[in-house]
């Protein structure tokens, strides 16, 4: 099978999480489409290094898989902060400052 | 099967980097093992310490930089040329300073962090937290981790490190961006707004490095501006993964349209944080994006220059329009800090080595600055004397300073004037040398439009300023909108004595010297520094009028600097 179409499907779940991250109002399913993003970015990479026939893309993949978990240490903490006090995870809910 | 052979590292020329991680890990067994009496003491001579060898770090390695022009260690990932040093040495200058404010908890105990940032605002766990006198501590090793990646970020020599970097110096700050003491509400409002948008944006980034890595089948910058110079049927690839690295770094610059976190986080980030993350993430990123620009993708100019210039216009003129409007002192500074996020990038498209040394220098008078003037506005309170203040952070509340703190109003002034670009300041020459860069470069277009805009910008400065000296202050006492009253009900009362003297909370802040507190309610008050602040207020304040009377030194030594080992 040809692979650039797992690129395609790549550029597929990279727009789909990136609309994800705009449109939805709940800010665990907006952090759920910046991960998808990310897996996204993976799935390319490894598919480049497949193409390219060296290691570079895997090794990159890796290193995006331990930042994403740190991302969702740091994400889901500051969700939780906030949904306690407010008992509301609504990214609507959130706009004390304007302008 | 070989065996494993063992990379080569260059440890002295990691040096500065390896300090301050270093330090940070400690920081880290500091919080677990140390009796929580002694912690924040320690934690703070441990950052100071580690900022402080990461700087002369820095200055051992330049003699050689300056001799051989550099060196790329780890293979290439990380170069250690004359832009990344000066940007390095930036970044811990201006960390060291705003660690001071940070770590300066003013006389009546009133520091900038909460005492348990995990306690729900109000709750009954928040006011027990206060009345024990907690002290989250973990601040510091945070921001020394950030400091970690903004020390690497300028340096990073393929796109994998530019990631991991981004990634070190964007999560400590989207956590610390959440730790304010006073306002929390506010706080954690911003801290979710930097961590979605902030997540967003390495997640573009990331999509682009991926692009440029399937172009030329390498992460290295060397190897993708070596691809460049031919044509290949990949080149969508190139153009658009190019765009998408360049909107992540343009994010973290600041520059509209990307520019929407700012304002928010700038304003609800305690803050001596603001200080840290204005100053020292502009340096690193803008010093990332020079790298990018001038090492990767000079090829493409011709493709990419309507994106910057596009940008850099924008940036300029709807920062500075929008900046006239605000009320509130943080969240100017928070726009004002997009405009020069404009008038940086002017220098950064000029694409000539005056461009480089011209942007270095402006990030020095602006970081400078920016520092400076945030821990101003950290002292500068309004509430009862000896009783919960909050900082001041309406600008009607500033009205007749001067009178009040003509120490405070003076250096407050310095640094508007530099913000504006008046001559004797830094931000003058910063200002001059980027638009005469822009000029010489070709792209007179965007230097007219900064002149402009800084012109127009100068209002609003300005605007303070006369608000300060010229304007009585306000006795009555201020309306109180819903989210103050929460915020007042949640800074309780400051009986955390652990640095005693509440009584004294009226005084100015350079000397020391005490005024007559006034018994009656709501009005500013000058909190009194502890005596960290009022050291890098006086530190930004000489460094900024320096920079503008005697700048030949840094001027001679940028511009020694400004070529990108390739």
């Amino acid at each position: 099978m040809n692979p650039s179409n797992y690129l395609v499907l790549s550029a597929v779940l990279f727009t789909i999480g990136a609309m994800t991250v705009l449109l939805r109002r709940n800010a665990v399913i907006a952090f759920m489409g910046v991960e998808l993003m990310l897996n996204a970015t993976n799935l390319a990479l490894v598919t480049f290094s497949r193409m390219n026939g060296d290691l570079v893309g895997q090794t990159l993949a890796f290193f995006v898989m331990v930042v994403a978990a740190a991302e969702v240490v740091v994400g889901l903490a500051i969700i939780v902060a906030i949904f306690r006090t407010r008992q509301s995870a609504s990214v609507d809910d959130v706009n004390l400052m304007k302008g | 099967m070989n065996g494993f052979t063992a990379p080569e590292v260059a440890w002295g020329a990691l040096s500065p980097v390896l300090v301050v991680l270093g330090a940070a890990v400690v920081g880290v067994l500091v919080e677990a093992f140390v009796p929580a009496r002694a912690r924040r003491l320690v934690q703070v001579v441990l950052a100071l310490l580690a900022l402080l060898g990461a700087l002369v770090a820095v200055g051992l390695l330049w003699g050689g930089v300056e001799r051989t022009g550099g060196t790329a260690v780890l293979g290439g990932s990380l170069v250690v040329d004359g832009p990344a040093l000066v940007c390095q040495a930036v970044v811990a200058v201006l960390a060291l300073l705003s660690l001071l404010v940070l770590a300066d908890r003013t006389r009546a105990g009133q520091g900038a962090i909460a005492p348990s940032v995990a306690t729900v605002p109000g709750s009954e766990a928040e006011r027990l937290a206060r009345e024990k006198g907690l002290q989250q501590t973990e601040v510091y090793p945070l921001v020394l981790f950030a400091t970690g990646g903004m020390l690497v970020f300028p340096a990073a020599g393929d796109l994998l490190t530019l990631f991991v970097a981004l990634e070190v110096l964007s999560l400590p700050l989207y956590l610390l961006s959440g730790t304010a003491r006073e306002r929390r509400l506010l706080s954690q409002e911003a801290s979710l707004k930097y961590f979605l948008l902030g997540a967003f944006a390495s997640a573009v980034l990331l999509f682009g490095v991926a692009l440029l890595y399937g172009y030329s089948g390498s992460l290295r910058y060397a190897d993708i501006a070596a691809a460049t110079a031919t044509p290949s049927p990949l080149d969508g690839l190139l153009v658009l993964g190019s765009v998408l690295v360049l909107v992540g770094l343009l994010f973290k610059v600041g520059a509209m349209p990307f520019h929407s976190w700012t304002p928010d986080v700038y304003q609800g980030a305690p803050t001596p944080v603001t200080a840290f993350m204005a100053a020292c993430t502009k340096v690193a990123a803008v010093g990332a994006l020079l790298r990018f620009v001038y090492v990767v993708v000079p090829g493409l100019q011709w493709d990419l220059a309507p994106v910057l210039w596009g940008v850099a216009i924008v940036t300029m003129v709807a920062a500075t329009v929008v900046a006239m409007v605000q009320t509130d002192v943080k969240r100017m500074l928070g726009y004002s800090s997009v405009a020069h996020a404009g008038f940086l990038l002017t220098g950064v498209v000029a694409l000539d080595e005056r461009g480089v040394s011209g942007t270095l220098f402006y990030l020095l008078a602006y970081g400078v600055a920016t520092v400076g003037a945030f821990a101003v506005v950290s002292l500068v309170r309004q509430g009862r004397s000896g009783g919960a203040q909050l900082e001041a952070a309406d600008l009607s509340a500033w009205d007749g300073l001067a009178r009040r703190s003509p120490v405070l109003a003076l250096a407050f002034s310095v640094f508007l004037l530099s913000f504006a670009g008046i001559p004797l300041t830094g931000g003058f020459l910063g200002k001059f040398s980027v638009f005469s860069a822009a000029v010489d470069g070709g792209a007179w277009p965007l230097a007219l439009v900064g002149v402009l805009a800084s012109a127009a910008a100068a209002y609003f400065y300005v605007r303070v300023i006369v608000r300060m000296y010229f304007t009585p202050p306000a006795d009555e006492a201020l309306p109180a909108d819903e989210v103050l009253l929460v915020d007042d009900a949640t800074a309780g009362s400051p009986s955390d004595a652990a640095t005693g003297t509440g009584a004294t909370a009226l005084g100015t802040a350079g000397t020391g010297t005490l005024v007559a507190a006034r018994p009656a309610a709501t009005r500013t008050a000058v909190a009194t520094s502890q005596g960290l602040t009022a050291v890098t207020v006086v530190v930004c304040l000489i460094g900024t009028v320096l920079l503008g009377v005697l700048p030949q030194p840094v001027l001679d030594l940028v511009g020694s600097a400004a070529v990108f080992l390739p």
